[in-house]
């Protein structure tokens, strides 16, 4: 099926494209209390991601990146709004209505790689079925293919030698070594979307320097589009060309990577990369300009998300709607009254 | 900060049995952590970390064989103690942050209960006391109260975590462990937990062994750190002489790779080679297949160890008698 609503012209060369996702949670708020209270986990989230793009989801514990995520890749139903993706012949679809063949085909090609990796894994299988679970469902190759190329997966994560990781168990690993497992499950389908969520959180820096360059390498080699959800800005930096910043549900800015990172324009962004440690014992930094305290998004006011923490708020601010995320000059978009 | 140690490690060595063969995961580590100090632990994905962390608290899986060597907190070695007296021990005098925090919480139970039961069981506190408590763990990890009534699915990756920081933090233990503490949270949130923590240990004169691959993390929060190679110790100091002047060539190739959102955006290198096979380790020193200054004996023979005051690293080329290059 077609999608007659409105497309955007840039997103028909998508490969991804997320119309004004919403995911509201009721809240559970006592036994007594029964008025409907909602959690706006994501709150009227847009964007494209094109074919061997990679967006960064950056932004707050909390914020709905791992909501967002799911939504991407029908895991979590949407509130409101949509997501369409480029079909095989090309046509952007609205996922909801997906089917039998045709969603059998959109779960092949639409990975995620879990921010918990042992929420992919079942603790009773060894990481060789573990890994060959999705060739087996797909029904590809036959047993002596998978093992080949489940071994060759493993080693291409850093897990080497193969032979000494196929036949253990998912808690016989250690953090990163698990965490590999689960990039190696979503790669190993070749996929043409990945949601990568935390993906590398846990790795040193040479073993995760290696991941990234793998990933960039199957993005322009198989065209894999990802979106890259991290805590980090500078992993961020090195793998993302594009960078979105969200704050209680809502994205803040979104632009070039190396021109959000150098000339941040929303005050969240700004005080996330003063947050930024760095490596060098000597190094001292000032305390932020904002607290650490986070507020949760339940039934938020007709106002700016970020007024009660925003170090130049005013109050035009407190008396006017959330502003709209709008270009701000050389294609970066920002949302706030007064960048 | 006094130089008594709270806890001493000495010749810890711990593998576990698998089919395939023996995985020497802690390998004859010794070190000691004074009251009131942190160290940070730092090493490649796989080479043991958690092992150790998990060989202190003595919980360790079925296959896991504690080979040799003893575990000193406070004057009492653990590694003698039964399981019901070792259970007395933790969370009051050690407690833990574990790296799968997301898994360790119970599903069926709110958070907040499972932190007052961690309380009532540990400590005098009960009843409106604990909630008290639990409402000033919720602030100092930036959780918002509301949360103290729901359960762990409905909490974001990061906010279990720090569910399970306040838990860890919740009977003021002699010493934390946290293995990977903050790998979920963005910075902000980070920074405003490392900062409370600092200030608790202080207050407390706590002890902290903190686990984590982030270079910058370990120069803000740790005095002394450890750096890790295929289960063994290889390089021990306080923070900045380790950082300003690495002995082992593998700390310096730690030191060197560090990706930076400031600055100019170099070319990221990868250390050559493979990960150790824990199963069948090299001869000599575990690293030489991977380094770039090792000679005949650095593949036969054990490396000594350099002494610099109170800094030291196992090599038999340190980087720093070469002029640091
Ligand atoms: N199943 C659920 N039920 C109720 N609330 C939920 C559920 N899942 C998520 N939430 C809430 O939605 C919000 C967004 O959560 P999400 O997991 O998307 O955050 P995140 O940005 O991935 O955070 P983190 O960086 O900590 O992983 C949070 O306030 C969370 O408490
Ligand atoms: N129960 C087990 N049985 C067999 N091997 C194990 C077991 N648990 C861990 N290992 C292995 O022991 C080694 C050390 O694991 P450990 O979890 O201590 O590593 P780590 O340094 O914490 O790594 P990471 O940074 O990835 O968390 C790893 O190579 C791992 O594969
Ligand atoms: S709109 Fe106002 S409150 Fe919101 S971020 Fe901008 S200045 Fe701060
Ligand atoms: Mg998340
Ligand atoms: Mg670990």
């Amino acid at each position: 099926m077609n999608v007659s609503v409105g497309i955007p012209a840039s997103a028909s060369l998508a490969l991804v494209s997320a119309v004004n996702l919403a995911k509201r949670y009721p809240v559970s708020a006592g036994w007594f209390r029964r008025d409907r209270s909602f959690i706006h986990a994501v709150d009227g989230v847009s964007f494209d991601l094109m074919p061997g793009e990679t967006l960064g989801l950056v932004g707050e514990s909390g914020c709905g990146k791992t909501t967002t995520g799911r939504m991407l890749v029908r895991l979590t139903e949407p509130t409101d709004g949509q997501v369409l993706f480029k079909n095989q012949s090309g046509d952007l679809e609205d996922i909801a209505h997906l089917k039998g063949a045709p969603l059998k085909d959109f779960r092949r090609r639409a990975q995620m790689v879990f921010q918990d990796p042992y929420e992919s894994m079942n603790p009773r299988r060894t990481i060789f079925d573990t890994v060959a679970e999705p060739l087996h469902v797909q029904k590809i190759g036959d047993h002596s293919e998978r093992f080949e190329r489940v071994s060759e997966t493993l080693s291409m994560v850093g897990l080497t030698p193969p032979a000494s990781f196929l036949f253990r168990f998912p808690h016989e690993l250690s953090g990163g070594q698990r965490q590999r497992v689960a990039i190696a499950r979503a790669l190993v389908m070749e996929p043409s979307f990945v949601v990568a969520d935390e993906p590398t959180s846990m790795l040193d820096i040479s073993i995760r320097t290696g991941i990234m360059q793998l990933m960039n390498e199957l993005a322009d080699r198989l065209g894999i589009g990802y979106l890259y959800i991290t805590h980090d800005l500078a992993v961020a930096r090195y793998m993302c060309s594009r960078i979105a910043v969200m704050y209680l549900g809502k994205i803040v800015e979104m632009g070039d990577t190396e021109d959000v990172l150098q000339y941040p324009v929303h005050p969240y962004t700004k005080a996330l990369l003063s947050a930024v440690p760095v490596p060098d014992p000597e190094a001292t930094r000032d305390a932020l300009s904002i607290k650490g305290s986070v507020s949760a998004p339940v039934d938020p006011l007709p106002r700016c998300r970020f007024y009660d923490r925003c170090p130049i708020a005013d109050d035009y601010c407190r008396d006017n709607d959330h502003p709209p995320l709008e270009d701000k000059g050389a294609g970066r978009l920002a949302a706030c009254h007064k960048a | 900060m006094t130089t008594d140690p709270v806890l001493v490690v000495e010749d810890l060595k711990m593998h576990y049995v698998t089919r395939a063969g023996t995985v020497r995961a802690v390998d004859g580590v010794s070190f000691a952590v004074a009251r009131g100090q942190s160290l940070g632990l730092v090493g490649e994905s796989g080479c043991g970390k958690s092992s150790i962390a998990m060989t202190l608290l003595k919980l360790l899986p079925d296959n896991a064989r504690l080979v040799s060597g003893s575990i000193i907190l406070n004057g009492v070695d653990l590694t003698t103690l039964s399981e019901d007296q070792m259970r007395a021990h933790r969370w009051d005098r050690i407690s833990m942050v574990f790296q799968a925090a997301m898994n360790s919480l119970d599903p069926v139970y709110r958070v907040g209960d499972q932190i007052i039961e961690a309380l009532e069981a540990h400590s005098a506190s009960a009843g409106r006391d604990a909630m008290e408590r639990v409402r000033e763990l919720f602030d100092l990890v930036s959780l918002d109260p509301t949360y103290i009534r729901r359960y762990p699915h409905e909490y974001s990756g990061g906010m279990r975590q720090r569910a399970i920081i306040a838990m860890a933090l919740a009977c003021e233990p002699d010493i934390i462990i946290a293995d990977e503490p903050t790998t979920a949270l963005d910075v902000i949130v980070q920074d405003h937990i490392l900062r409370e923590m600092q200030a608790i240990q202080r207050s407390l004169n706590m002890s902290m062994i903190y686990i984590s691959h982030d270079m910058a993390v370990i120069a803000e929060v740790c005095d002394v750190v450890g750096v890790m190679y295929a289960g063994k110790l290889v390089e021990f100091g306080p923070t900045t002489e380790v950082y300003a002047r690495p002995i082992h060539p593998y700390t310096k190739a730690l030191m060197s790779a560090f990706p930076s959102v400031r600055g100019e955006k170099h070319d990221l290198t990868t250390l050559p080679g493979e990960p150790p096979d824990l199963l069948d380790l090299p001869a000599g020193c575990a690293f030489h297949p991977r380094c770039a200054y090792a000679t005949d004996e650095c593949r036969t023979s054990i490396p000594p160890t350099v002494q610099r005051g109170d800094h030291w690293a196992t090599c038999w080329n340190p980087v720093d008698d070469l002029g640091g290059e």
